[in-house]
């Protein structure tokens, strides 16, 4: 069920430099099966819902041709199944949001209610999308892949924990060991995931570089504040 | 790892400092921006008081959802007219150069890049845009970003980002008659895969590669993404510099031709460069390659037969079946015959002046099957204009083409250029996903352009080199 945007993961700003990033060590709710490989950003929010100038409000059109016929009558979609609306942690196959790069796809997904995805493999724009909003993307093989989501059609509301640095997802009374990629796992943890901050404070070594570069004008690089 | 390449020697040259996450934060020489994925980051920047660091190393234009039939404004969708003008305060507040319709330089973000000569070699570029990697054509290192880091470019000028391995895709060999840079890209993504570039670079190489124009590399690095790779790239030579020497950039500042090559040379992959990967593939076996499914890994050779998804890997059968489903192809058959309603000769992987003469060529004293709704919508205002000049908007029209304004148009269905229900489009663009084109019914079937041009005309996808007195050359 889209979440309010109340709900949503904000990072809160004080204006600046002053921005508190929550570290995501751990990552609980009950899943949500999405199967099938190479699931598109296309699919995952259809172009036409990305006229807008906010992402206020995209929850509701995640995978919006796969749930809505013509008349907008709902499809086979786990996404409109009573049992999964309470569902934050997402289980998908491979190449999961490969196409555009839109930011869109995961905004719409996190917006939905997803904090977590545990799949095959992920499009590495889309994987990196998904950590700059402080969702991990998990992997694991095709086999404890398709487990996973044999075991949440079962149970739609047990309890599935991802432990994000000690790379294990706990489910139904067993632990499997997961991967999560060195640096998102390191930025989720220490939360540091949103480097605009970070990366501003080298802003002095950043202008040295510029300078170093031979194609950048001096008349391009700001004077130090 | 590898060690030498020219993504090795850009990285090195733009690397300010390794993040505590592990991840490199590096300059950003060049930041494309555009309406669609862009209005969030100013927004992000606004809600934290933040400025744009580097709004001269920025570049906008609108291309997504200007319309191309009457460009009037206020745009007449609402939507579209909020996220131009959005776009239109956000680069005056900041002080960025805009290539905004007026101007005459208007265009897809990665037709403009190039033309204007600030897409340059050694360069980092990046854009919320997946086909960003089109810039790799000149030897520069590009990749799309989302807009959380447009956000990081624009307030700090730089990118938290993982280095890759590089894979060298060495295609050796001549291409024959009718046998194009597009269909080379989509053989390798046939190949390796729709997720074999996920981690890798690609570096293009080989004779086949070094005699395309820039037009033909743009045309193969604009795909990297499809085949996974977030970026790809071409080592900057002759034909490079003689591009860029045309260019507007270099023709006001002649002086930094000269003064820039030696960088562009030293950022060349070494004779003995070592890369993580080498995948040859050889020019002389292609032939026209098109899609049968809903992935851009999904294509065959044009004689081919549309393979059975039993005799594809476990994990492709079951993507297979349901594409064909949808295409409502027969395993066994070929994609000659198959017919289409509409023909898209557009987009960022094909609209570029050659792409769009070479299919002149072929509709030359012809004329558009009956019932086919056949458009050309160019690159951008300045292949637009260049190509009326020297009539091939006459012949486009004369063949019963529309003729278009810039944009990226039916490529991806934001603005009113779109497929209708279950109608079948032969398109030069480069993702025949499910609903990519407007309509979640619609079938597209993704071809170079000169086949296009032979689709529009018979009403159905053809081989190019079947066409009777046609000019291949």
């Amino acid at each position: 069920m889209p979440a309010s945007d109340a709900e949503v993961r904000e990072i809160r700003t004080d204006g600046g430099d002053e921005v508190e990033i929550p570290e995501v060590n751990y990552v609980s709710g009950s899943g949500v099966p999405i199967r099938g490989n190479d699931i598109d950003t296309d699919q995952i929010i259809p172009a036409r819902f990305m006229k807008v100038v906010t992402f206020d409000g995209l929850g509701e059109f995640a995978f919006f041709d796969l749930r809505f016929d013509d008349d907008d009558n709902q499809k086979d979609h786990p996404f409109n199944e009573d049992r999964y609306q309470d569902s934050s942690v997402m289980v998908v196959n491979s190449n999961f949001g490969c196409g555009s790069s839109r930011e869109h796809a995961p905004q719409a997904l996190m917006r939905w209610g997803i904090d977590a995805i545990i799949g095959e493999s992920f499009a590495e724009i889309f994987a990196g999308n998904c950590l700059a909003l402080g969702i991990p993307t998990v992997t694991a093989d095709s086999e404890t892949i398709e487990a996973l989501q044999d075991w949440v059609d079962a149970n739609p509301n047990g309890e599935i924990d991802i432990d994000v640095e000690a790379e294990e997802v706990t489910y139904g009374g067993k632990t499997i060991d997961v991967t999560v990629d060195d640096a998102q796992r390191k930025a989720l943890v220490d939360g540091v995931w949103d480097t605009t901050a970070l990366m501003k404070s080298n802003a002095g070594a950043v202008r040295e570089k510029a300078r170093e570069l031979p194609y950048v004008d001096d008349a391009a690089i700001p004077e130090a504040e | 790892m590898s060690q030498g390449t020219l993504y090795d020697k850009v990285w090195d040259r733009h690397k300010v400092t390794q993040l505590p996450t592990g991840q490199d934060q590096l300059f950003v020489g060049l930041h494309l921006i555009h309406e669609v994925t862009s209005p969030q980051a100013f927004g992000m920047l606004r809600e934290r008081d933040l400025e744009v660091a580097y709004p001269e190393l920025t570049h906008a234009t609108v291309d997504h959802i200007v319309p191309t039939a009457d460009q009037s404004r206020p745009y007449k969708e609402d939507a579209a007219e909020e996220m131009m003008a959005e776009l239109e305060e956000n680069v005056r507040d900041a002080g960025i150069e805009f290539s905004d319709p007026t101007t005459g330089d208007q265009g897809i973000v990665h037709v403009i890049g190039p033309e204007q000569g600030i897409t340059q070699p050694g360069k980092t570029i990046v854009c919320g845009d997946s086909h960003t990697s089109t810039h790799g054509a000149f030897g520069a290192l590009a990749f799309g970003i989302g807009t959380s880091q447009i956000r990081d470019v624009l307030a700090t000028g730089t990118i938290a980002m993982e280095k890759q391995k590089v894979r060298k895709i060495q295609v050796d060999g001549e291409l024959g008659d009718g046998v194009e840079a597009k269909d080379i890209i989509l053989e390798i993504i046939r190949r390796l895969g729709t997720e074999g570039g996920v981690g890798y670079v690609y570096e293009y190489a080989g004779e086949a590669i070094e005699s395309l124009g820039m037009e033909g590399r743009m045309s193969i690095c604009n795909m990297s993404i499809e085949g996974g790779a977030r970026a790809g790239y071409v080592n900057p030579d002759e034909t490079t510099y003689e591009w860029l020497e045309q260019t507007d950039y270099f023709q006001e500042n002649p002086e930094k031709f000269e003064e820039l090559k030696p960088y562009w040379e030293s950022i060349r992959s070494d004779a003995d460069a070592e890369y993580d990967d080498v995948v040859h593939i050889d020019a002389n076996e292609l032939e026209p390659v098109v899609t049968w499914g809903t992935t851009p890994g999904q294509g065959i050779g044009i004689s081919d037969p549309i393979p059975e998804p039993e005799s594809l890997p476990a994990e492709k059968q079951d993507t297979a079946r349901r594409a064909q489903e949808h295409m409502r192809v027969e395993p066994g058959d070929t994609m000659e015959g198959y017919n289409i309603d509409v023909a898209f000769l557009g987009s960022c992987t094909n609209a570029r002046l050659p792409d769009l003469r070479r299919a002149a060529r072929i509709v030359e004293g012809r004329e558009v099957a009956d019932d086919v709704r056949a458009m050309v919508v160019p690159g951008s205002q300045r292949v637009q204009k260049a190509a009326e000049e020297e009539g091939l908007k006459d012949t486009f029209e004369e063949a019963g083409f529309e003729w278009r304004n810039a944009g990226c148009s039916m490529c991806l269905g934001m603005n009113e250029d779109q497929l209708e229900g279950d109608e079948a489009c032969a398109s030069s663009s480069n993702r025949n996903f499910v609903g990519r084109q407007g309509s979640k019914d619609g079938r597209t079937v993704l071809m170079n352009p000169r086949m296009v041009a032979a689709a529009a005309i018979t009403g159905e996808v053809s081989d190019v080199r079947d066409l009777k007195e046609v000019n291949l050359a």
